[in-house]
């Protein structure tokens, strides 16, 4: 099933509407879920639920959000920031993500601004188009 | 003593859906101050009564093994009130059952009037919490009177 990026954009933005009780015209590809919408952790499974139920995929729960396991290794973090190893694994694993900002600062309180609603779109793009 | 607030299940499919009942009674105390000469059952008890139906039926579909609490209520519309001497039917409905967390749809009717659709999330919090403790005794599935109502069912399946 090819869909093209605006269907993908519709799909996921009435599922955040949903999901975080928040209006269309708040959600933009540049969004970010936690600070602009106000997404907690929970909601996040919450989301990855949804997507999966409403794209008919399978998303291996540490593909979309991937961040959590790096804050305790000593190689990835150092002085609450990414070392450049933290920052390339961190890219690897989330090849959907726009690193473009985060990347002059990578202060791990930043990662959170990391999770975009392109970055949603990104994802299901690649994989409902693989 | 842990606080019930259904009164029996009349329908349950592992995993699938489950069926209870809630007697709304004028010797609920509350409901003398809510309202005083006009007696609703307040919504968030609709909600916890949902609640209880479908932690039920999520904690069952992994055998009790999982911590199941009330993470997220996604949604909640109340369409007519619930007053004393209403019977009240809670279907709850999985929508996801996961590893980490489940969903249910609920519905909750009063003969074949809608009063209300609410939408919760669980969380198993063992595969969520990062290994934190928490107390044994907060879990509902620990408690009798929980697992007496499943139980009832049964018994009462059975006859039938």
């Amino acid at each position: 099933m090819s869909m093209s990026r605006e269907e993908i954009y519709d799909k996921v933005s009435e599922i955040l509407v949903e999901a975080l009780g928040v209006d269309d015209d708040e959600i933009s590809e540049g969004a970010t879920l936690m600070g602009d919408l106000g997404a907690e952790s929970i909601d996040f499974l919450d989301i990855v639920f949804q997507l999966e139920k409403s794209f008919g995929i399978k998303i291996p729960r540490e593909e979309l959000f991937p961040a959590e396991n790096l804050q305790n290794n000593p190689d990835l973090v150092s002085d609450g920031k990414l070392t450049e190893v933290g920052v390339a694994q961190l890219k690897s694993s989330m090849p959907h993500v726009d690193f473009t900002e985060f990347e002059k600062d990578p202060d791990l309180n930043k990662i959170p601004d990391l999770f975009q609603v392109k970055s949603i779109i990104n994802y299901i793009e690649g994989k409902v188009n693989s | 003593m842990r606080w019930i607030w259904i009164d029996k299940f009349v329908e349950f499919e592992s995993g699938k859906r489950a069926v209870s009942i809630k007697n709304v009674s004028m010797a609920e105390e509350h409901l003398h101050d809510h309202f005083p000469g006009y007696p609703v059952m307040p919504a968030p008890l609709l909600i916890e009564a949902m609640a209880q139906t479908s932690g039920i039926l999520v904690g069952e579909a992994r055998d009790f093994k999982e911590k199941v609490i009330l993470a997220k209520v996604n949604k909640a519309i109340f369409y007519m009130e619930a007053r004393p001497g209403d019977q009240l039917r809670l279907e709850a409905t999985v929508e996801n059952l996961a590893a980490e967390a489940a969903t249910i749809s609920g519905r909750i009717t009063r003969g074949d009037e809608l009063l209300a659709e609410i939408g919760l999330m669980f969380s198993h919090i063992d595969q969520n919490m990062g290994g934190m403790e928490f107390p044994e005794e907060n879990f509902v599935f620990d408690n009798d009177q929980f697992m007496d109502l499943l139980r009832g069912y049964k018994v009462d399946s059975a006859k039938e």
